[in-house]
């Protein structure tokens, strides 16, 4: 999966640089240096046999034994490129209708709908998938499918907040926590969606109040990713911290420093006895101008299959989509909670007038 | 006839060669730019009434606070390694120039790691004192001064390479008679020195702020907003093209305004050297305190801004580093050298290529064009890269159609399915930096030899291969070393244009902290800064051969 292009072609590039490099690199020298450049260019340009593209916004070290599983039991090549969602979004978009790319991954259902809008999957109909995943994480017709789920949970100190002082969302723009929350930056997309949400389920008259409140009630200019947060709860910046169920998971499992500051915060479910935790979705669809649809099918299959399924859980911490998947027992540690089922398009449509009204709040 | 014609025909490819250059650049700025005109649907006003102000004055005291800070450390180190001797001069000539292998965004990771509230220095604090959040006061990392702070470490040496350099190709002579005239060295250095160093060093400071301009990582990490972080949520949250192309049309504009600034100050006061004799000075000697102060002052920049990040990432990567480190290190490694390399030579012909066509044809459109072609280095990479993909795609359909309705075949992505896209990224926006280095060491070169070359019957070609090329010899590998250095660290080019399974030591580390794995990603960094080591190092040593006093040898721009 990792190995580069470059590999045939490192033994006569050495080669050309080494008996160049006598006076170091001669600048005089252009042939040669012209002659590297086209055989390391043609290079990176070998195709096999068969192949699926994919366009990934996750990247997470789990994904790569997934996609060696698929190559050995299907022999079909999976070659990728990573990047940022949008970025790769936009990479699709330009490239039209001769793009490469067959299978788009990104994270975050307000991604999904992003994408879905503009035009980019299409439709599938697969029996396997709709069997394995619930109606609710997929898009009613198949244009993406639900891979992982991630829960965005509350992490309180176990020292200055009383079970059952913060139980949900609307709890942390409460007057009590002036000064208390810890949250990252609204470019983020998880905290687009959970306003995105909140918008949904109380209008926006009441979701512009809500983040005006949670504002006055920071802890600190949002800065940081989501461990950051649940650092600072544990060294007592703030006593609650809003982050993502799987990087607290992999605190748990982490370095001796990381597993301490776990030990200082207890794990919050918000909104249990109302609409459920927010949740935010990652998935796939096939590319609309997929060169090999078929291939693009089987990947995601695959992607919903009990191998890999339990690899999205055991290795990265996320919960998995299909039920009765074996789970895993950092998750079990966590708990099971009762989740905000509303199908992620449409919070998805509410991202922008998230994004201005954390803006008009000055939540950078 | 023929003659005439020919001549002519010479003279125009040379004008061509060099807008073929700035189309690098133009091309994918047009290609955002032209967006402005359409509406952005409530954005831009929804901007003016919300975020804006604060992008502009947050760019304006990073761009003014990173100025004054690489200028205080950058020209006085510059100055006391040329003309005085204390202990350590030797060593600290090349030294100074270390924090240019490192990126800055892991300098900043390095620094908020080590002192934000939950790190380990405050950590300590509370626990050995017993205090909490309120009880005491320490400075905040992640704000606007910790970010100009982190800048400056990290780009001091660009005026410092340049600096030195003046400061060395500077005749004592004249130094030597301010001196005898009873000037002492504060006042030489004042009245003397900095102006005629002044061009060398106002290009090393443009380089300097238009990376910090074009910064987004290290910014975004001290949770400060620029027009670069700005223009990346415009584009991207906020989905509106349009107010992100007006974004970047200001930061443009303002980049612009300095530059011309600059310029027109500069012409009211032209300085030149007279000779080109150089002699052996005779330094001053620092004693005492005043060698203490050099001392400390040359090495508290090496000291934070590259002895304590690579500790912590060999600390890091030790206890915690990548599964993956060995590969890492070796194929990742590789990767990016190769990449990098090619960018670096390619810089270096195309600069030569547009510095010398200016220097033959020096008329309007060839002077704009090869100032135009050293914007791209103030532009957000993400920008470019994005404003490239549509261009290059474009020609890569068409050559594709085409190829099919010939031949029935169809070659596939010649750019983006190739590291040829990335290249052409690096070329937009790293230009700029070769092309500072290499006009500035042409400029060097009297006309005269010129005019010589020609008498005796050369061709433009064949003087620029023969005559300039070998004089230019420092100042083309000077160029080619910061271009593979900017190029080994730099990401959204590389992230948004690569080709498939195609990884280097920075995109490995991007996946790595975005994730939030940042012990993990210590082991790219460290693999980033030992590649990064190498041109750093025979940069310094280029730069300590061209010492003063050796009549002849050639000196490095």
């Amino acid at each position: 999966m990792w190995q580069s292009g470059f590999r045939p072609l490192a033994a006569p590039a050495a080669a050309v640089l080494q008996r160049s490099s006598k006076k170091v690199i001669n600048p005089m020298k252009p042939w040669k240096l012209s002659l590297i450049l086209i055989l390391t260019v043609w290079g990176t340009s070998a195709v096999p046999a068969q192949v699926v593209n994919v366009y990934s916004a996750r990247h997470y070290d789990t994904d790569d034994q997934i996609y060696q599983k698929f190559e050995e039991t299907t022999g079909i090549k999976v070659r990728l490129i990573e990047g940022g969602s949008d970025a790769l979004l936009a990479r699709l978009k330009r490239e039209g209708k001769r793009s490469p790319a067959d299978v788009f991954i990104t994270v975050d259902s307000a991604r999904l709908y992003k994408a879905e809008q503009q035009g980019v999957f299409q439709s599938t109909t697969s029996a396997t998938l709709n069997k394995r995943i619930p109606a609710h994480l997929r898009h009613p017709r198949g244009l993406w499918f639900g891979l992982t789920k991630r829960a965005r949970i509350l992490l309180v100190s176990k020292e200055r907040v009383k079970p059952g002082q913060i139980t949900s969302y609307e709890d942390l723009a409460k007057p009590a926590l002036k000064g208390r929350v810890l949250i990252r930056s609204s470019s983020n997309v998880y905290n687009q969606s959970l306003v995105g949400s909140i918008i949904q389920a109380h209008g926006e008259k009441a979701a512009e109040q809500w983040c005006q409140d949670l504002v006055k009630n920071m802890a600190r200019k949002p800065q940081g990713g989501d461990r950051d947060q649940i650092k600072g709860v544990a060294a007592g910046e703030g006593d609650v911290a809003v982050a993502n169920s799987y990087y607290f998971a992999r605190m748990l499992g982490g370095t001796p420093e990381e597993r301490s500051a776990a030990a200082k915060v207890r794990v919050v479910f918000p909104n249990q006895s109302g609409r459920g935790t927010h949740v935010n979705l990652c998935g796939a669809g096939v590319v609309a101008t997929a060169p090999n649809q078929a291939n693009a099918v089987k990947l995601i299959e695959f992607l919903a299959s009990d191998f890999s399924q339990v690899r999205f859980a055991a290795g990265n911490n996320e919960y998995p989509v299909v039920s009765g998947v074996k789970s895993v027992p950092v998750l079990e540690k966590l708990g099971s909670f009762k989740e905000d089922v509303q199908n992620a398009s449409v919070f998805g449509k509410n991202t922008l007038k998230a994004i201005r009204m954390m803006d008009r709040a000055g939540w950078r | 006839m023929i003659q005439v014609i020919r001549k002519w025909l010479g003279r125009w490819a040379w004008t061509c060669a060099s807008l073929a250059i700035a189309a690098l650049v133009v091309v994918p700025l047009a290609d955002i730019l032209l967006h402005i005109g359409q509406d952005s649907e409530g954005t831009w006003q929804h901007l003016t009434e919300t975020v804006l102000t604060n992008y502009v004055s947050n760019t304006l005291l990073l761009g003014g606070g990173v100025a004054i800070g690489t200028l205080v450390i950058g020209v006085p180190a510059a100055w006391v390694v040329t003309m005085c001797r204390f202990p350590g001069h030797t060593i600290f000539r090349w030294a100074l120039l270390l924090p240019l292998a490192i990126p800055t965004y892991l300098l900043a990771y390095a620094a908020t790691d080590l002192l934000q509230f939950a790190g380990p220095i405050q950590t300590a604090l509370r626990g050995t004192f017993n205090w909490t959040r309120n009880d005491y006061w320490f400075p905040n990392v992640r704000s606007l001064p910790g970010a100009i702070v982190i800048l400056t470490l990290g780009l001091y040496p660009y005026v410092y390479l340049a600096a030195r350099s003046a400061f060395l190709e500077q005749s004592l002579c004249v130094l030597e008679v301010s001196r005898t005239l009873g000037v002492g060295a504060w006042t030489s250095f004042w009245r003397v020195a900095m102006p005629l160093a002044r061009p060398s060093i106002a290009a090393g400071l443009s380089l300097a702020l238009m990376e910090t301009f074009a910064e987004f990582g290290a910014v975004d990490y001290c949770a400060v907003d620029t027009f670069a972080t700005g223009i990346y949520r415009t584009w991207f949250a906020l989905g509106s093209i349009t107010a992100a192309a007006q974004l970047s049309a200001c930061l443009l504009a303002f980049i612009l305004f300095l530059l011309l600034l600059e310029s027109v100050s500069r012409r009211s006061a032209r300085f030149h050297h007279t000779t080109n004799r150089y002699r052996q000075l005779s330094p001053f000697r620092l004693v005492k305190w005043t060698a203490t102060l050099a001392v400390i002052g040359c090495a508290l920049p090496i000291l934070l801004g590259f002895v304590l990040p690579t500790c912590l990432f060999l600390f890091k990567s030790w206890h915690y580093g990548d599964e993956r480190a060995t590969e890492t290190f070796l194929e990742l490694g590789r990767n990016s050298v190769i990449l990098a390399g090619i960018a670096g030579v390619l810089a270096m012909w195309l600069a030569l290529l547009a510095a010398y066509s200016r220097r033959l044809q020096p008329h309007r459109i060839v002077q704009i064009a090869t100032r135009v072609a050293s914007l791209g280095y103030a532009i957000p990479g993400g920008v470019i890269a994005i404003g490239l993909l549509g261009p290059l795609l474009s020609v890569e359909l068409g050559f594709n159609e085409l190829c099919e309705h010939l031949f029935g075949w169809t070659p596939g992505f010649l750019f983006t399915g190739t590291i040829l896209g990335v290249l052409v990224g690096y070329q937009t926006r790293f230009l700029a930096v070769a092309l500072n280095l290499i006009q500035a060491g042409l400029t060097r070169i009297r006309t005269s030899l010129d005019d010589a070359a020609t008498t005796l019957g050369a061709s433009p070609r064949r003087t620029l291969v023969r005559v300039h090329a070998p004089l230019l010899r420092g100042s083309m590998l000077c160029a080619l070393l910061l271009v593979f250095v900017d190029a080994l660290k730099e990401l959204p080019v590389t992230l948004i244009l690569r080709p498939f399974d195609f990884e280097t030591l920075a995109v490995r580390v991007y996946q790595l902290a975005s994730d939030e794995r940042l012990n993990e990603a210590s082991t790219g960094g460290l693999a980033m800064i030992v590649a990064g080591l190498i041109p750093v190092i025979v940069l310094s040593q280029l730069m300590a051969r061209a010492r003063p006093g050796k009549s002849g040898s050639e000196v490095i721009s």
